[in-house]
């Protein structure tokens, strides 16, 4: 029997062995989420079996707009990110922190003290940019306070298949954030997908002893060279074919300045402060604690669930919010994600997925915006430098 | 920043109010014991997350003396979970969550003097400095309270300010209004800071109250020759996690629950100059 | 110089002068002491006085039927009492009575305004002197109005 020692390499799989892959996973206890088509759209679900891939299916994307499409190949992962995220599966939309019971001068937590042991799920196809992005809300989610949470106990038991991107969406720019196309360390299985004209086929790799441990359950063998050069050339080429370009020189600086900007106003008019780009994005992480008692006042819970630094109520300080317009809470959010992403959690909270921009039901697209806002400063730069009359954007 | 958390700082852990004193129409000081495991030792100007059974919870700063294992707060009634606190009687059990965020730990400076400029209830997040620096005779060359209050009967700790002044404290006392039984000034603090005839270069300044009066209080602060980071106030936003999870508590670049409340005013100073930051 | 324009010179708002500036200042000015509890002035009276304040504090206040009287503010050491003189009804605005005893130099409002008519450099330092009371004074009033301590939730009903 092979040692995983024997699995670091690159092998091969058809792509019936996608199935193999999912019974292996599924043996080793894994709960297989991925995408299937639901709905007229790929979103991320819990997969029977491999067959529920969505072969065949590619999507168009615009700002705004989302459309399936059929391909010429039958590809398993020939598509860009879709409406959900791997964040719905490890940060849930809406969770107990706990729960507690009225006592004669107070209450009781109805808490175990040990806590449940979470699911173990297996993620077949995530995206480079995805895994990033997954590794973002690790530092994120799992660094507070002297005991583990709830988010870093699922993430624990998660064992994570990447698939590198070969054709990237049109609103993606993976490249520009340094996420993409090829995937970086930490996953445990890492894919490349061949469907053209020589047939439908995987490259192979394990990037940790759990992944080794699966892949020697494949019926795999090793690489074909010309095949494994072949789907690195395939990776490498995507890189030049974003479909979307972000400048991140400088972006920290660029926005850390831009507070007073006359491109917020441009955009708050055409944002709807809806909050679906903070939804649909991978790394947004915020959530509004709730209390919530029963009818019999015995009984109290606190509820997490998702929320936005779109809503009005977000900022909300004694007696009103701090950023009632919404030229403050669109600044908040591009601000955050692309600048002081960085300054709190020491990384960009962008991984160039493209989501946000699909997902807007205005179109706003991000590597616009900061377009925008590097295309003013720099026209500004001349006049501030002109005499003091010129302002900086910051004494304004 | 070591914590040394000895309780999972998601739960609330169970502490049993044991005294109660109304300082204020609208505001009380609890103290509080603990009924389970205490929560790690805070440092004065961290905040905890107080919890009433079945109403909900909010920040709410230390404002008793470190180093025991009871805890006090000092609440203003101005919302269901504060009024809720504020009606919390001895023997109730409340629950607590933290210590969270920054301390004044920072402005220590040993030798100089120590000013702590408060407004309103502002002087309960400086109350455990200042009793912690009147602990150390010597350790300050002077130590300066100036406290404002909108009227002589909204004074918060105003049966202690006698016994600070005799253990070597400089107190002064401003209110916005009073009449003319009010035998002590009227004015803003920061009228204060004149009379206090500071060394601007040997003083650290820590300064809470409402946003406003803190900027203000800073300008004269600098305008009287503090450098910009010698001061520290205590900032506030939509406080929630504690743990710099939930996002609300955001300022600029700061997550105010973990790089606050207590951030230096170099830091703070540009960062509160941008309206609805 | 003279025994006042010495302790002139050491008054906030006598700093900066030069020598013969104070001089002609303190040729005006005289050293007075104010007992606790003694009225300086009382509202609607004849604005005559300008006090700098030495030591002790000084209440100004104003009367309120049904409230007895509401204290304004407080002056005290290095403080420059009196503004009303200087629009031309002259009548003053508020009281002001000593809350503890205090010392001042008194001058009188129409000899100081006749030493400025005749030196206007003089006129000139104490003018933008008084311009500087009264901004200050003025951005503290504004600062009360906004009634910072106030409940929150008191603060959002009443605006």
């Amino acid at each position: 029997m092979a040692t995983p020692a024997d699995h670091r390499g690159r092998y091969q799989l058809t792509a019936a062995g996608l199935e193999d892959l999912h019974q292996a996973l599924t043996s080793a206890g894994y709960r297989v989420i991925g995408p299937r088509v639901t709905a007229d759209a790929i979103v991320l679900g819990e997969l029977k079996s491999a067959s529920e891939l969505p072969f065949g299916w590619g999507v168009s994307l615009s700002p705004g707009g989302y459309r399936l499409r059929k391909r010429h190949d039958s590809a398993a992962f020939g598509h860009s990110a879709g409406p959900g995220s791997w964040k719905q599966f490890l940060h849930p939309p809406r969770e107990q922190l706990w729960s507690a019971s009225r006592t004669a001068n107070g209450f009781v937590l109805d808490h175990d003290a040990t806590p449940e042991r979470p699911d173990k799920m297996a993620f077949l196809g995530v995206r480079p940019c995805d895994l990033r992005a997954i590794q973002i809300q690790d530092r994120v989610l799992g660094a507070g306070g002297g005991h583990r949470s709830a988010y870093a106990r699922r993430r624990a038991a998660v064992f994570i298949v990447v698939v590198n991107c070969t054709e990237p969406g049109e609103l993606c720019f993976c490249t520009s954030m340094g996420t993409g196309p090829e995937s970086g360390p930490g996953f445990d299985l890492l894919l490349t997908e061949l469907a053209d004209g020589a047939g439908h086929s995987f490259i192979i790799e394990a990037g940790s002893e759990d992944g080794c441990q699966i892949l020697e359950q494949l019926p795999v063998h090793p690489a074909d060279p010309g095949l494994a050069e072949h789907a690195d050339a395939a990776v490498a080429g995507a890189a030049d074919r974003m479909g979307r370009f972000m400048d991140t020189g400088d972006i920290r600086e660029l926005l850390a300045a831009s507070h007073h900007a006359q491109r917020w106003e441009d955009v708050a008019s055409r944002c709807l402060t809806c909050g679906n780009c903070t939804m649909a994005c991978p790394t947004c992480f915020c959530t509004t604690a709730e209390d919530v008692t029963d009818f019999s006042g015995e009984h109290a819970e606190r509820w997490q669930s998702w929320s936005s630094c779109f809503e009005l109520d977000f900022s909300y300080l004694h007696g009103g919010p701090v950023r009632s317009s919404g030229v403050s809470r669109y600044r908040q959010w591009l601000t955050h994600k692309l600048g002081t992403w960085h300054d709190q959690f020491g990384s960009s909270g962008c991984v160039g997925c493209g989501r946000c921009i699909v997902w807007c039901p205005v179109g706003i697209d991000l590597t616009e915006e900061i377009a925008a806002l590097r295309a003013e400063r720099d026209a500004s730069i001349p006049a501030a430098i002109a005499g003091p009359d010129a302002g900086s954007p910051e004494t304004g | 920043m070591s914590r040394a958390v000895m309780t999972d700082c998601r739960l609330p852990v169970r502490y049993r109010v044991s005294s109660r004193v109304e300082e204020t129409h609208d505001t009380v000081t609890i103290t509080l014991e603990p009924a389970d495991d205490p929560i790690a030792a805070f440092r004065p100007g961290q905040f905890m997350m107080l919890y009433s059974f079945g109403v909900g919870e909010i920040p709410i700063s230390v404002s008793g003396p470190p180093g025991q294992p009871s805890l006090t707060h000092t609440i203003r009634s101005v919302g269901a979970v504060s009024a809720s606190l504020c009606a919390a009687q001895p023997g109730q059990v409340v629950g607590v969550r933290g210590p969270f965020g920054t301390s004044w730990d920072d402005a220590d400076s040993p030798g100089g003097d120590l000013l702590l400029v408060a407004g309103g209830i502002g002087l309960a997040p400086l109350r455990p400095a200042l009793l912690s620096a009147l602990a150390q005779p010597g350790r300050y060359r002077r130590i300066i309270l100036l406290a404002g209050a909108r009227s002589p009967a909204e004074l918060v700790f105003a049966a202690e300010y006698g016994r600070w002044r005799d253990s070597g404290a400089e107190v002064g006392i401003t209110v916005d209004r009073a009449d003319a039984s009010w035998p002590g000034q009227v004015g803003v603090v920061t009228q204060l800071i004149g009379q206090a005839h500071l060394d601007p270069l040997l003083t650290a300044a820590l300064i809470c109250g409402p946003e406003v009066m803190m900027r203000i209080t800073a300008r004269s602060l600098t305008a009287a020759g503090l450098p910009a980071a010698s001061i520290w106030i205590s900032l506030e936003r939509n406080m929630q996690c504690g743990t710099a999870e939930c996002g609300h508590c955001q300022l600029g670049p700061l997550l105010l629950c973990r790089d606050g409340p207590v951030v230096n005013f170099k830091i703070a100073e540009p960062l509160l100059a941008v309206k609805e930051l | 110089m003279s025994v006042i324009s010495a302790e002139l010179a050491s008054h906030r708002f006598a700093a900066g002068l030069a020598a013969g500036q104070l001089d002609r200042l303190a040729a005006i000015a005289t050293s007075i002491e104010v007992p606790a509890g003694t009225r300086l002035f009382e509202e609607g009276g004849h604005a005559a006085s300008v006090w700098l304040i030495r030591t002790g504090r000084i209440a100004l206040d104003l009367h309120v039927p049904g409230r007895d009287r509401l204290i304004v503010e407080t002056l005290g050491p290095g403080d420059e009492l009196g503004l009303s003189w200087l629009r031309p009804a002259a009548r003053w605005q508020f009281g002001a009575i000593a809350q503890v005893t205090a010392s001042a130099f008194e001058l009188s409002s129409a000899k100081l305004t006749g030493l400025c008519d005749s030196d206007h450099e003089l006129g000139y330092q104490l003018t933008r002197r008084l311009l500087g009371t009264a901004i200050d004074r003025l951005q503290a009033a504004r600062i009360r109005i906004l009634d910072l301590y106030a409940s929150p939730s008191a603060a959002v009903g009443g605006l």
